[in-house]
């Protein structure tokens, strides 16, 4: 279909000239640039002249080509040095020739010892920089909390409960399932390793304890990090891009009162109520490995948790629950607020918003494990 | 005339659910030409380049395309059309996980095996066509401005050297400077590459001092589609109400003077 481009130099006495014909186009580019690279070695030093009345064809690749095939001093095309290009090739060369010849700029590139530590220390300070972001954000959370139990400011009744139902309503078929499963899980493996030293009935113990003080509240707030923290990111995070934020404060209103409050508040009551489900799912999980598997009754099962486990476990385990939800609020809402223009930083908010708030659910976790170590509880 | 046609649009009809947009909907667009497309907001003028470009199928009637009827073209004659046009979005839909430099390289490297420098070379050069900074190309799209982004997004439709591009409100959002600016910029790229341009567009400035024909999206159809000067003076009522009312009395009013159109008086004998 496109005829094959050919370039070649022809020298008569004292001058040389270029001759070009066919399809100067994209098409043909990838034969004709080593042809290219070959004429321009061979350029002549001295002025030179172009022949085109055999081109077929002119696009801006083509017109690039030539420039190449020029070597590193293109001529200015005036229309005496180039003979059989017709007006609008001309001046598309001519165009070309003008806007090209700006070099590229270089990329920097770093010696790669040096980018490691750069890297290395950006890490260290964005670090920071978030560390007292996120405390900054925790005061004006508790001073804005402050001024609605005070009076100051409104609480927002509505959009509380509303936050109430996503967050806790809608999560409980999910917590109940997950704890469920693990607490059998839980059971199933304490029975498989006691068994050998006849102690199945530690089973008991091992599911009521584990459930009661770690994993009824770890897994209640790893999900609800992941469901509903991200989802505080997200909604916050586009009423950022879509700039209502800037709406909400140009109005004279405050967005932390409107927007963090009833989640934070939604958080802190559902929470706990979850976690509370989460611990007795995970109890009727164990509870339902011992039955089926190692031979005990229900009322066995019951009769055992009575006599060994105090309520002082699940006392543990339901005063971290308010400070996991604190934490997921904190860190879902400032990452929504820090969200900028495009849809792709929500994106990426949410999911700093997830990871950061699982992160230091376990860090807070595991400092609640050593302080009711020390205290003996 | 026929082979001047470069897009024959017939009979078109675009539903979304109960409302018609488009009914028995006739557009010509000929080799070389600018044509300006404008209709009340809500009038389908972006349907109307998305059924030309095949990114929406028509619900009825046809559209030939560069002489191929693209209405019931399979995937792999559909892909070679489509390298031959080139669309510039309204906000330039730039890849923003790629820099502007990777963005005009894209179809280059996935089209065409090209040594890496050559590819370099090509989307440089179309990057300084546009006018855009030699630093914006290894700028990511978030890092620009709304008329740098728009100007990225014409140098990526361009990368291909395609035969047509299709504008959709290549000035909306820009000040008036920068709007004038790129006019200026399409009307020179128009020359040089030998363009036929489709451009959608609300800026009636443009329509004066860019189009070579306007045609106007009124009810469902093509009311007119001609030189701007015989287009005012169109009966309809929609167009009497935007050619006559205040704003267009400013773009008349610095009107320049129109150069002559010769049909395919700028494509040469190269295409």
């Amino acid at each position: 279909m496109a005829q094959k481009a050919t370039v070649s130099w022809i020298r008569t006495n004292g001058s040389a000239t270029l001759t070009l014909a066919g399809d100067w186009t994209l098409a043909n580019a990838r034969d004709l640039a080593p042809a290219v690279a070959g004429a321009a070695a061979m350029r002549p030093g001295d002025h030179c002249l172009i022949d085109a009345h055999q081109l077929t064809a002119l696009d801006t690749t083509g017109a690039l080509l030539l420039l190449r095939a020029l070597g590193d001093s293109p001529p200015s095309f005036s229309a005496a040095d180039v003979q059989g290009l017709n007006p609008a090739n001309l001046a598309l060369l001519q165009l070309v020739t003008a806007r090209h010849g700006q070099a590229a700029p270089a990329r920097p590139v770093h010696a790669s010892f040096v980018r490691l530590l750069e890297r290395i220390g950006g890490a260290i300070v964005d670090a920071w920089h978030q560390a007292r972001e996120l405390l900054g954000f925790v005061g004006m959370m508790l001073a804005t909390l402050g001024k609605v139990f005070s009076g100051h400011r409104r609480l927002r009744l509505t959009a509380t409960v509303f936050h109430m139902e996503q967050t806790g309503l809608d999560a409980v078929p999910i917590v109940v399932l997950l704890s469920f499963l693990v607490g059998a899980v839980v059971a199933f493996l304490g029975a498989t390793v006691l068994r050998d030293f006849g102690a199945e009935v530690f089973t008991v113990e091992l599911v009521s304890y584990s459930f009661l003080r770690e994993f009824g509240v770890l897994l209640t707030a790893i999900l609800i990090a992941g469901r509903s923290g991200s989802a505080f990111t997200a909604q916050i995070g586009s009423m950022k891009s879509r700039e209502e934020l800037d709406a909400i404060q140009a109005l004279g209103l405050d967005p932390i009162e409107l927007l963090v409050i009833p989640r934070l508040l939604a958080l802190l009551v559902m929470l706990p109520a979850l976690t509370f489900l989460g611990m007795l799912s995970g109890l009727v999980g164990g509870g339902l490995v011992g039955v089926m598997s190692l031979d005990f009754t229900p009322a066995m099962f019951i009769g055992r948790l009575h006599e060994t486990t105090e309520l002082r476990h699940f006392w543990v385990g339901m005063a971290k629950a308010p400070v996991f939800a604190f934490l997921i609020a904190a860190v879902s809402c400032l990452e929504g607020f820090k969200v900028e223009g495009s849809a792709e930083s929500v994106g990426r908010h949410t999911t700093a918003s997830v990871v950061q708030s699982i992160f230091l659910v376990i860090v807070f976790d595991a400092l609640f494990a050593i302080f009711f170590m020390e205290l003996q509880v | 005339m026929n082979a001047d046609v470069l897009i024959e649009v017939r009979g078109l009809r675009n539903v979304f659910g109960t409302q018609v947009v488009h009914d028995a909907l006739d557009l010509d667009v000929h080799r070389g030409e600018i044509l300006g497309v404008i209709g009340g907001s809500g009038a389908g003028k972006s349907v109307l380049l998305r059924s030309i470009v095949g990114l929406k199928g028509p619900d009825g009637g046809s559209i030939r395309f560069l002489g191929q009827d693209t209405t019931h073209l399979g995937a792999e004659d559909r892909r070679a059309i489509d390298r031959r046009f080139g669309l510039m979005f309204q906000d330039g839909a730039l890849f923003s996980s790629l820099t502007v430099l990777e963005n005009v390289e894209l179809p280059l490297v996935e089209f065409h095996h090209l040594p890496p420098d050559l590819v370099k070379d090509i989307a440089l050069l179309k990057i300084a066509l546009t006018g855009l900074p030699l630093d914006a190309a290894a700028k990511y799209p978030a890092q620009l401005s709304g008329g740098m982004r728009k100007r990225a997004g014409l140098a990526r439709a361009l990368v291909l050297d395609p035969e047509i591009l299709f504008l959709d409100e290549p000035t909306s959002g820009l000040d008036p400077v920068g709007a004038a600016a790129f006019d200026e910029l399409i009307s020179t790229l128009r020359n040089a590459l030998g363009l036929t341009v489709f451009l959608v567009t609300h800026d009636l400035d443009s329509l004066y001092s860019l189009c070579d024909r306007v045609a106007v999206l009124s009810d469902r159809h093509v009311v007119v589609a001609d030189r701007i000067a015989t287009v005012e003076n169109n009966p309809d009522p929609w167009i009497q109400a935007c050619f006559r009312g205040p704003r267009a009395r400013g773009a008349r009013a610095h009107r320049p003077v129109p150069a002559p159109v010769i049909p395919g008086g700028f494509d040469g004998n190269s295409r």
